[in-house]
């Protein structure tokens, strides 16, 4: 029993505890100390993760490799900048209470348990620690009506989801007799699979599906995306994603990867689905949100492109994808999150009008990230399409590869039209002055994305040692 | 490495760069901060075009090999390095992009008033990407450079450019972008064939030949789009007059020739058979731009956009030189596509200075000038003279060269190209003689000034330049001399070998 493995979940479940105690208590409304206290244990538990040896724990239910380490920075790093992007959004919007930093920590908390699992007791229990605080979160603007549906509509269709993966879960038991990923592995060889699995198989698949809004199970999101406060969108699109897309690497590439051919196809139109559909559906969105939620929704369609040609290399690429992506959304959320005139929020593509003249360093940086969505060189984004447009070459997946590039230059037009939107459009008014906090998640984000093509050796070879510990 | 170890491509290459991220530091007034990035991006372009100078001195014509390599490393073990070089054949290029970008500055000096300081960084971030793309000797580093030019193309087609400038500026973004990502498809297959994307290796490496089918359809996609060739020119005519002058200009002098430059770095060397296979069809489709956008052009009522019709002509008997694979048509096309680059830069300016003043570049607004603005008249003629190639001016020797290139291949294709330059001398002696003669219709022209000492010192180096090419174009030729010999043997020693093969 080595449960040190789990150190990290551990300090950070003990220290959510504590919190929650630590803003009950006093009388006054403790939002920001909290927030505080909440980035700083995600950064500590980010350190913790680093230093992580490697193993499985709580009798084969729990595992800590490169493969989890990679995914729990990115999601740890995605939920501290996205909390940094509520602080003064929550203020202004009146729901500056405690009980948000806590949320999204019990649902980073959840997250950290999917990657990390190794047995589908585990991971559904990571799946729903997450799900329910997620729940909440969209619809935590509780007196706004589009933030309740939000909050509504996600729980009923989330619990539908939960329901086929539980189901899944359950005849994927009966027929192999077991939950344990390695002991799954053991007993699955290609040959003799059982269609009761394969059922249970396409079940799971889709439970993870909905989690990470890949076509057909992408309809909720427009709406969540839209209705939920901006921080928590900005959340949703970057933690639960990479947290949800890991876990489906693990269970796909790990227990059942003999089974490749039987969810290979599944995923290779999920995929494809994705992409047309996140460049096709966003080519008319006027609110910037619900953009944000087809594009999240084609880059999910990208990073799949990795899984469904079945290699290393692949998976490399989907790793690379999903880094890159993560930084890239945040960046473009802290605009989003900063888009304000007299004090009111603002949604529309419309508003940004100007912003070239108005305020150019935001408008700069809305440009990369916007560049870099569209997947234009130099940027960080193209570098992302490079690896698993690689992948897809060298499985000899053309068609795949031909979809990708043919909707990512569909989808370079509504990235290029905010693009239009902010230097073409004479402006309609100024924005409010944005916040240092968003100002540094904007720089931190652009820098990232703007120099990547300096540095792209760690980020490959992370990729890469983190894909040797879950292939091998 | 270069004799001294010192990376003088790759500075070339950035130092653009640096002056954008300096102008990007100016603060205080508009008016400070519009005069002080002026000049800050005019120097940072004339340095660059100094030290590109020092790459021509010390470039050595015998060789026909890469020079001033430059090698690192950057993703490690993947095959994708940073690697630069040039040779006769891209060395001149990367002089055309560092002659022309301060002229272009130097032509945006007045006309262009709104948002100065981000008007100066694209142009230098543009600078920096032509010339990191001609001197790029990896295909992703060249594909990087080849896509990132789009980004300041596009803000300065739709920031500072005319009444349809947004939907040029897609148009324009769209097409390129398309094209391109096909030929990222094609670069990927080779990396994953031979392991790396290094253009001297891959040179060396054989592809199978229903391979090299595939591959040069892709490539082909991408630089027909950029050349641009029949059909897929359209963009071309939209882009160029919406375009602020200054745009207009690398658009027509450097932009255009990344596509020609294509076939001849990747296309020709590295898919020799597939090449021949498609040679028919790219002469077909030459001889076609040629003949039918010179027509198109006598039908023009915009003097930009009757020079961009004349522009999809040129390039086609650009590439028609490039597809005969012998060593005068390729000549030729180079020669041409540098000709070119000068000339219709300088014609770009010509309409420039017209519109600065009257604001219009419609034909029929104009008549007369030569007695308003002789000067003016006279520079405008001799670049027209240019354009139509005649002898003695830099358009001439290109033009002749392909045509001997092209008669040795096919007499019939020769024919197609000395008919481009019939019609050429047609339609531009037309548009001179409706412009600079004739009656002076309108009132508002009398009042026009000749051109100022800026205009003087813009036209001049260009003069001198088609000037030097029409009269001493050895100096130009022997650059590429020993590179196109090079080119040549090794393709005819490609398609000897596969000859072989198939016996």
């Amino acid at each position: 029993m080595n449960w040190t493995l789990a150190l990290p979940e551990i300090v950070l479940a003990v220290s959510g505890l504590v919190i929650l105690l630590g803003g009950v208590i006093p009388k006054r409304e403790t939002f920001f100390p909290v927030c505080m206290a909440v980035i700083g244990m995600l950064i500590l538990t980010a350190a913790l993760v680093l230093g992580e040896p490697e193993g499985t724990a709580f009798m084969g239910q729990f595992v800590s490799d490169g493969f989890a380490r990679f995914a729990k920075v990115l999601i740890l790093l995605g939920a501290a900048l996205s909390l940094v992007l509520a602080l003064d959004f929550n203020e202004r919007a009146g729901t500056a209470r405690f009980e948000y930093p806590v949320l999204l920590l019990f649902a980073t908390l959840g997250m950290l348990v999917m990657v990390s699992a190794n047995d589908l007791m585990t991971l559904y229990v990571g799946l729903e620690l997450t799900s329910l605080s997620l729940y909440i979160l969209a619809a935590f603007d509780r007196d706004n009506p589009r933030s309740a549906e939000a909050g509504l509509k996600y729980f009923v269709l989330g619990a539908l989801a939960s329901g086929l993966l539980l189901y899944g879960a359950s005849l994927v038991y009966g027929f192999a007799g077991t939950t344990n990923f390695d002991r799954l592995a053991d007993g699955l060889s290609g040959d003799s699979v059982s269609m009761g699995l394969v059922l249970g198989l396409v079940f799971v698949v889709a439970g993870l599906a909905f989690k990470i809004s890949a076509v057909p199970f992408h309809m909720w999101t427009p709406d969540v995306y839209e209705g939920a406060p901006t921080p928590v969108t900005a959340f949703f699109a970057t933690a639960p994603k990479v947290a949800a897309l890991a876990l489906l690497v693990r269970v796909l590439a790990g227990p059942f990867g003999d089974l490749a051919a039987q969810w290979q196809q599944v995923i290779w139109f999920t995929s494809a689905g994705s992409m047309i559909l996140g460049s096709f559906a966003a080519l008319n969105q006027r609110n910037i949100k619900r953009l944000m939620a087809y594009s999240s929704i084609g880059h999910v369609g990208y990073a799949l492109m990795g899984l469904a040609v079945v290699s290393d290399s692949g998976l490399r690429g989907l790793l690379v994808y999903l880094a890159i992506y993560v930084v890239m959304n945040l960046g473009a959320f802290a605009v989003i999150v900063a888009m304000r005139r007299q004090g009111r929020a603002l949604e529309q593509v419309e508003d940004l009008a100007g912003l070239g003249r108005t305020d150019p360093a935001m408008a700069l940086w809305m440009a990369v990230f916007m560049f870099s969505m569209a997947g234009i060189p130099p940027l960080a984004g193209f570098f992302g399409k490079l690896y698993v447009f690689l992948a897809a070459v060298q499985g000899g997946f053309w068609v795949l590869a031909l979809i990708g590039i043919a909707t990512s230059v569909v989808g370079s037009y509504y990235y290029l039209r905010i693009v239009k939107v902010m230097y073409f459009d004479a402006p309609t008014g100024a924005l409010d002055p944005r916040t240092p906090g968003l100002t540094a998640v904007m720089a931190v984000s652009g820098l990232l994305t703007l120099l990547f093509f300096l540095m792209p050796a760690p980020l490959i070879a992370a990729a890469t040692s983190a894909i040797a510990s879950i292939a091998g | 490495m270069n004799a001294a170890g010192f990376p003088l491509l790759s500075l070339v290459t950035f130092l653009p760069l640096a002056g954008a991220a300096i102008i990007l530091t100016i603060r205080g007034e508009a008016e400070v901060v519009a005069r002080n990035a002026r000049w800050a991006a005019l120097w940072a372009s004339l340095i660059t075009f100094a030290l590109s100078l020092l790459l021509w001195l010390r470039f050595d014509i015998e060789n026909g090999d890469f020079q001033f390599v430059e090698q690192a490393e950057w993703f490690g073990e993947f095959g994708i390095g940073y690697h630069m070089g040039v040779d006769g054949i891209s060395m001149l290029f990367i002089l055309l992009s560092t002659l022309l970008t301060p002229l272009c500055i130097l032509a945006s000096w007045e006309s262009v008033r709104d948002r100065v300081r981000e008007y100066m960084i694209a142009f230098l971030v543009l600078e920096s990407m032509m010339i990191g793309m001609f001197a790029a000797l990896d295909f992703v580093l060249f594909y990087v450079f080849f896509e990132a030019v789009l980004i300041p193309m596009f803000l300065i087609i739709g920031v500072w450019g005319g009444a349809r400038r947004v939907y040029a500026a897609f148009k324009f973004f769209l097409y390129t972008l398309a094209g391109s990502v096909l030929m990222l498809l094609a670069i990927l297959a080779m990396w994953y064939t031979a392991g790396t994307t290094d253009i001297p290796t891959l040179m060396e490496t054989d592809f199978p030949r229903d391979m090299q089918f595939w591959l040069f359809l892709a490539f082909m996609a991408s630089f027909a789009v950029k050349v641009p060739m029949w059909p897929v020119h359209t963009w071309l005519p939209d882009a160029h007059v919406e375009a602020p002058t200054a745009g207009s200009v690398i658009l027509a002098g450097v932009l255009l020739k990344m596509g020609a430059y294509g076939y001849l770095r990747f296309s020709l060397p590295m898919l020799p058979q597939a090449s021949v296979d498609f040679a028919p069809l790219i002469f077909a489709l030459s001889v076609i731009a040629i003949v039918y956008t010179s027509l198109v052009a006598f039908a023009q009522e915009d003097m930009k956009k009757l020079i961009a019709y004349s522009s999809v002509a040129h390039m086609g008997i650009v590439t028609l030189g490039i597809f005969t694979f012998n060593v005068q048509g390729i000549s030729g096309a180079l020669f041409t596509m540098l000709s070119h680059g000068v000339i219709s830069g300088a014609l770009f300016l010509c309409v420039g200075v017209l519109y600065d003043r009257v604001h219009t570049r419609e034909i029929a607004r104009y008549g007369g000038i030569a007695k308003i603005m002789p000067a003016y008249a006279m520079i405008f003629m001799l670049f027209t003279m240019a354009s139509v190639a005649l002898p003695g001016t830099a358009g001439f020797p290109g033009e002749l060269l392909v045509i001997v290139g092209a008669f040795k291949v096919n007499p019939w294709v020769a024919l197609g190209a000395a008919l481009g330059m019939i019609l050429g001398a047609a339609y531009m002696l037309w548009l001179y003689r409706r412009v600079a003669f004739g009656k002076i219709t309108r009132d508002d022209l009398r009042a026009l000034l000749d051109l100022s000492p800026r205009e003087y010192a813009i036209f001049a180096p260009l003069i001198l330049l088609t000037l030097w090419m029409g009269i001493y174009p050895s100096s130009f030729l022997n650059v590429f001399e020993a590179s196109v010999t090079a080119l040549v043997a090794r393709h005819e020693a490609a398609l000897g070998a596969a000859r072989l093969a198939g016996m």
